[in-house]
């Protein structure tokens, strides 16, 4: 694992971030209103510039997906089986990893808590609670692709590498319990003619993740190419 | 227990079936594999296929055109395995649907990597030769379960190849969205592959990579699964976040492997 040692060295170099002491993680995410930050140009929360901004894009999705597991986890839809839980709560482990893991990389460039909007969601059904989770999974898979040519750091691409395998593993569970044995966990619907899985622009993205967030996210200072 | 059915099974359906092996020189010859990769520093037939390959390393068009050719190496040993796997006969009829899916993205992730290759102005690596038996020790596409057990090997393996190179194209936008593109489809296949198997009663695992375990598969895969279990990210401690732990630390992030691991790995399957 030279490579590793060798990126978490130049990692632990890098004086732009500053990893802060891991903030211990509240059970219950935290949900506050938008508080704006002074931004430079409109308003909303602003992710920032260059890597810092790609970072916090980041942890915005990973925010959503954590909050969104802690909810379903929190109050499990009737019949859910243990095989489905066992799933669910190992995805609720995993993104509140990445979520924190951004949070305390980012140290004091983090944007803040964002504020969901979950109404569209019935937490009581499984084919919406599951649908949801598949929506979320695919969508983490396309804006991670989307979003490596926009990091700088090799250091940071590799970060992200190792997280969006990890989303893409979700999203094939995902959606195998919704419909099993089938081509469905890599499908037509989302993996192209050429063998290739979706990438998405943030723009896009925060298009779609916009839906389930009250906070308005402002990602007008993020690289485009 | 697991490991001592998959092996006896293994053993059963060798190709020497007429010189029935004991279970102690069954895991001597797992053994003998494991130690052949611990002694191959420079991999032979991969090497030949790959000439550049030991180039010193620099982000040109040269340097992303071998990368894509180690890529296409590992792409042709999948979609041939799958090809292979289907005409076979081997696969369960209710998985069909899973393993056709899974060989069309390979065959098409052949096509795109050479097509890829040329444009950049290379030459594709000519397929190598492939021996899924790794020289009789294995009978993929007799017994399912060690087809099964191969498929989330090479599955695994792949999702960490294409990690390792990530940084390695960044000079080429496009190249690397693709390639990415490519890296999370892998990661799909090996989900469902996993848990293919878990569901059969193969394993226990999960679809993704918990610590180290290579779960039930044979002792000469554990390299593919070595240094997975890595519990600090970027000095985050991601072990110690609450209700995060060491399993769902090491789940949560999956680790590379260097070109020179992968084809460690992937040249117990080359003749």
């Amino acid at each position: 694992m030279e490579l590793l040692e060798k990126d978490l060295k130049k990692m632990g170099r890098l004086s732009f971030l500053k990893y802060s002491g891991l903030a211990v993680a509240s059970s219950a995410i935290i949900m506050q209103s938008s508080c704006k930050k002074d931004d430079d140009n409109t308003e909303g929360i602003n992710l920032g510039s260059g890597d810092t901004g790609i970072l916090n894009y980041a942890y915005a999705l990973e925010q959503l997906e954590a909050a969104f597991y802690t909810q379903v986890m929190a109050s499990p839809y009737s019949g859910i089986t243990a095989a489905e839980s066992q799933i669910l709560s190992d995805l609720q482990k995993h993104e509140v990893a990445h979520r924190e893991f951004f949070k305390a990389a980012l140290g004091g460039n983090a944007i803040v808590s964002l504020e969901v909007d979950f109404s569209m969601i019935d937490f009581t059904s499984r084919t919406s609670v599951l649908n949801t989770a598949k929506a979320f999974e695919d969508l983490g898979v396309s804006a991670y692709n989307g979003a490596g040519k926009l990091l700088v750091s090799s250091d940071y691409l590799l970060l992200a590498g190792k997280i969006v395998s990890v989303e893409a593993r979700h999203a094939a569970a995902i959606r195998d319990l919704i419909s099993p044995n089938t081509a469905s966990f890599a499908g037509n619907d989302v993996v192209d003619t050429q063998g290739l899985d979706g990438a998405k622009t943030p723009a896009e993205v925060l298009g779609i993740a916009g839906t389930y967030l009250k906070s308005k996210i402002n990602a007008s200072n993020l690289p485009t190419s | 227990m697991k490991i001592i059915d998959i092996i006896e099974q293994f053993d059963s359906n060798t190709i020497n079936t007429s010189e029935k092996k004991t279970r102690r020189e069954t895991l001597s010859l797992f053994g003998d594999i494991t130690k052949k990769m611990a002694l191959t520093a420079i991999p032979g037939a991969l090497l030949a296929a790959i000439p550049s390959v030991s180039k010193a390393a620099g982000n040109g068009p040269a340097a992303i055109v071998d990368v894509l050719n180690f890529a296409l190496t590992l792409e042709y040993l999948e979609a041939s395995y799958y090809n292979q796997g289907i005409a076979s006969g081997v696969i369960a009829g209710a998985d069909l649907a899973i393993f056709n899916q899974i060989s069309q993205h390979e065959d098409a992730h052949v096509t795109l990597l050479q097509n890829t290759i040329t444009s950049l102005g290379g030459t594709p690596v000519n397929s190598p030769i492939f021996d899924f038996t790794a020289g009789g020790n294995f009978t993929p596409f007799v017994v399912y379960a060690q087809f099964l057990a191969l498929s989330q090997a090479f599955e695994d393996t792949g999702v960490r190849a294409y990690k390792g190179q990530a940084g390695a194209l960044m000079a080429n936008n496009d190249v690397l969205t693709a390639a990415l593109q490519i890296h999370s489809v892998e990661a799909r296949h090996a989900s469902e592959v996993r848990r293919l198997r878990t569901k059969n009663g193969l394993d226990t695992v999960k679809g993704w990579v918990t610590g180290s375990s290579r779960g039930t598969l044979p002792a000469a895969t554990q390299a593919i699964y070595d240094g997975d279990d890595i519990l600090v990210q970027a000095t985050v401690n991601i072990a110690g976040i609450n209700g995060v732990g060491n399993d769902a630390a090491t789940e949560a992030f999956d680790e590379p492997l260097t070109q020179a691991q992968v084809l460690a790995i992937a040249d117990l399957f080359i003749v």
